[in-house]
Parts: structure tokens; C-alpha cells; sequence
């Protein structure tokens, strides 16, 4: 028995002490500096950050490059798709402009009366935008996050938000030099503060992990408002953090508690960073 | 003499091969993620580590690995360090298995892999979600680990092949 113990503490020994072959660190030390790193980046010590930032800027520009060809099979695979959908898709979206084409119409005097209304409180929102590339498009289980090519030298600013088209996508999270990180709504970690309309009901919009979010903190009973009705949720504005009425997504009517996106978040190609300003029109 | 820096050329490239499969999969997140298959997923580089520290650890170092763990914390976007501790937390493992095992068994290794993933995976699910606060998907991590074990024979068959060509080039 004490032999097989023995045998233990030398195989444990040699296993994390000892430098063998090739190795030049042992891998104790190796730990102990990554278990040191962590509780270092978990206290935010400034050296760390500044080393992270560093860090970040390499990684990302080398990391730009290395996905590119990850990147044309995924193009290929999305353009076979859409190839192979074409017709279907075609009549779909014929009925679709149709009933756009009458939305359009009464949009055009709500979007007159609006800014009338706004005037009348002396209220204007003026907001601010930088175009940015879509460095990286991370779809990892872990994190559903891109990296763009604008950064602190562009006045990109952390809590600003990434619009596609005219849909939200997502909100800055990490600010480099030339660089910046934006997490997805689609991520876990997301809340985004938003209005159900028409119902007009206060809502948060959270990611799940998969492509679409779910709604949280809102009354049980509000089920019964939302079944079989077309929702479309916007940005509430509340918090300050994002413009409101930006569309984020609908309810699908097959699931209650599903909140399909607009826009398509694997396809992300250029965004707008967008930041606003609530004042009066003075 | 082209002939002969051509052959030193190659015989270097393929001895280096191990260390730019990892470097490649943590600035990728080489996953086939763009596949777009539901739930589907898997961990390339523990499989990598896993193989390579076990067989052949002269070719990929420990500090090699370290430095790749930093740099997956980076793209992944999770506090420095974690990706570096769970990696050499493989990395004991797989030299504590060489110190005690004689004779290399495949289904042995196969079956110490899920042990050492499952125990890896909970470091990072427990470091992220107790320490850092942050919302994880207990789920995909489930799905992850699975995967990655499933794969694994896929993958030690196609490094068996690499191995052998990086021994013969060795002993040439």
C-alpha cells in the first residue's frame, strides 16, 4: 500500500515539478501564473487591462485574417441557400411589398404627426454614427459577439449601440485603440430594455445562446395580450442606453415566449455604431 | 541541393504542424460552427492538447500551450487566464497518466479524455459563473463536452497518421 502511494507522489511529482524533454517551464509555475492572471483580470488590475488591450489588437487583426477562409465557405454556403430558395422566396416577397407598399402610406403621416408632437415638448433626439467593418463574426457556443474595425480613436465608446440597417444587432462592450467587441443580442448576457407594441407593454429582451431572445420581466397575464397577434418589440429608451423605437424583432405567433430577430446575425458584413442625445429642439 | 533544403523545409514544417493546428483553431474557434448545425459543437484544441501531451509532448510545449490559452481568452472574450488553467490542467493530467502508464491504451485514453473534459469544463463553468457572474448555457457546454469526446477517435486516427510522418522524418 505504501509503495502504491509512493508510486503516486513520484508519478504527481514528475507529472507537475519536473522539466522534461523539450519543456522548459514546469507546469506548476505555468498554473500558478494563469491562476495569478485571472485573479489579477478579475480585480481589474490596470497593468492586466492594459495588457489585455494589447493583447487584443494582435489577436484580432491576426484573427481577422486567419477566419477568412472559414469565412468564404460560409459566404458559399449562405449564397447556395439563397439559391436554392430563390423562387419561394420570390413570391413570399411579393405579397410582402404589396402590404408594405399600404403600411408605407399611413407611416408617412404618423412619422409627420410624431415630429409635430416632439416640437410641441420642445423635445428633439439627435444621434451620432460611425460606419464600422465587421472584423470577426464569432458564432461560438460560449459567445455571440463581432468585432469591428472602429475603436477609442474613432469615438467609439463602451454601451453604444450596433444597428443593421435600421434594426438593433447589439451594444459596444469592450473598447480598443482600433478595435471594439459588440455583444449580440442573441447572447446570454443580453438585456436590452424594450416596448411591445402595439400593446405598449415594458419588457426586457434577453438572449438565449441560440439565433433568437426571449422576453423577461413582465407580468404572467400578459400572455393572454400576445397570443396569435403580430408583436413587434422596439427600444423602449429606458436606461438611457439606447435611442427608442429602434425594431429589435417580433413575437413568433407558434411560440409565446420567441423573439425572432430582424436582422440575420451571421451576415453581418458593415454596421453603424450609434450613440444619441435627448435635448430640446433650442 | 534545392532537394535537400526542400526535404529540411518539410521535415521542420510537419514537426511544427501540432503547435500551428493549435495556434490556428484559438484565433479561428475552429469548431465547423459555420455549419450551422443545431447544438453542434466541440472543443478542437482540448482534443489537440490532449493527443499531442500524451504521445508526442515534444512537440508542443508547455509555454506554447499557455500562450494559446491567453490568446483563446481573447477571442472568446472571458477573463484572462481561464483557457491557459484549463489547458494545463490537461496538460497534468495527460503527464500524470504518461508517468503511470506502461503500455498506451487507446479506449483507456479515450475514457480519461471524458474524465479530463468534464473536469476542465467544470473548472471554466465554475470560474465563469461563480467568480466572474457571468450567464452561462449549461446546455452547450453538455453538448460541447459530448462532442468533443465523440470526436475525438476521429481525430486520433488523423494524428496517429501525423505522428508517424514526424517520427519517420525524425529518424531519417
Amino acid at each position: 500500500m505504501a509503495v502504491g502511494r509512493d508510486d503516486f507522489v513520484i508519478a504527481f511529482r514528475s507529472a507537475f515539478i519536473s522539466k522534461k524533454g523539450k519543456q522548459k517551464f514546469s507546469l506548476l509555475s505555468l498554473i500558478l501564473l494563469s491562476i495569478i492572471i485571472t485573479i489579477l483580470s478579475n480585480i481589474n488590475f490596470k497593468p492586466i487591462n492594459v495588457l489585455r488591450l494589447g493583447i487584443n489588437e494582435i489577436v484580432y487583426s491576426v484573427s481577422y485574417l486567419v477566419s477568412i477562409p472559414e469565412k468564404k465557405i460560409q459566404k458559399f454556403n449562405h449564397q447556395l441557400s439563397i439559391h436554392l430558395n430563390l423562387f419561394e422566396k420570390y413570391q413570399s416577397k411579393t405579397v410582402e411589398l404589396d402590404i408594405l407598399r399600404q403600411k408605407e402610406l399611413t407611416n408617412n403621416f404618423l412619422e409627420l404627426e410624431n415630429q409635430k408632437l416632439r416640437n410641441l415638448i420642445d423635445e428633439n433626439i439627435s444621434s451620432k454614427e460611425i460606419l464600422a467593418k465587421v472584423l470577426i463574426d464569432k458564432d461560438s457556443p460560449f459567445l455571440k459577439s463581432i468585432i469591428l474595425n472602429k475603436g477609442s480613436k474613432d469615438n467609439v465608446k463602451a454601451g453604444m449601440g450596433i444597428i443593421d440597417g435600421v434594426y438593433l444587432v447589439g451594444q459596444i462592450i469592450e473598447v480598443n485603440y482600433t478595435s471594439s467587441r459588440a455583444l449580440l443580442l442573441s447572447d446570454l448576457n443580453s438585456k436590452i430594455p424594450s416596448v411591445l407594441a402595439p400593446q405598449n407593454i415594458q419588457a426586457v429582451i434577453s438572449g438565449t445562446g441560440k439565433n433568437f431572445g426571449k422576453i423577461e420581466h413582465t407580468k404572467d397575464d400578459i400572455k393572454d395580450d400576445l397570443k396569435n397577434k403580430e408583436v413587434i418589440i422596439y427600444t423602449s429608451g429606458l436606461g438611457g442606453i439606447f435611442k427608442p423605437g429602434i425594431p429589435i424583432g417580433k413575437i413568433s405567433k407558434d411560440y409565446e415566449n420567441r423573439v425572432n430577430f430582424f436582422s440575420d446575425f451571421t451576415q453581418l458584413d458593415y454596421v453603424r455604431i450609434i450613440s444619441f442625445k435627448v435635448g430640446d429642439v433650442k | 541541393m534545392s532537394s535537400l533544403n526542400k526535404v529540411s523545409f518539410q521535415r521542420v514544417f510537419i514537426s511544427y504542424l501540432p503547435l500551428i493546428f493549435l495556434i490556428g483553431s484559438v484565433f479561428n474557434d475552429f469548431d465547423f460552427n459555420y455549419l450551422k448545425i443545431e447544438n453542434f459543437s466541440f472543443n478542437f484544441a482540448y482534443i489537440l492538447i490532449f493527443y499531442w501531451t500524451l504521445r508526442n509532448p515534444d512537440r508542443l510545449g508547455y509555454l506554447a500551450i499557455f500562450f494559446a490559452g491567453i490568446i483563446n481568452d481573447v477571442v472568446i472574450a472571458i477573463p484572462l487566464g481561464i483557457s491557459s488553467l484549463c489547458y494545463l490542467v490537461l496538460c497534468s493530467v495527460t503527464a500524470y497518466m504518461r508517468n503511470i502508464t506502461l503500455n498506451p491504451n487507446f479506449v483507456k485514453d479515450w475514457f480519461s479524455f471524458l474524465f479530463v473534459i468534464i473536469l476542465i469544463n467544470s473548472v471554466q463553468v465554475i470560474t465563469l459563473d461563480l467568480i466572474f457572474l457571468l450567464d452561462i448555457n449549461y446546455m452547450r457546454y453538455l453538448t460541447n463536452t459530448g462532442f468533443t469526446f465523440l470526436l475525438y477517435p476521429a481525430f486520433f486516427v488523423f494524428f496517429n497518421f501525423l505522428n508517424t510522418k514526424i517520427s519517420k522524418y525524425k529518424n531519417d
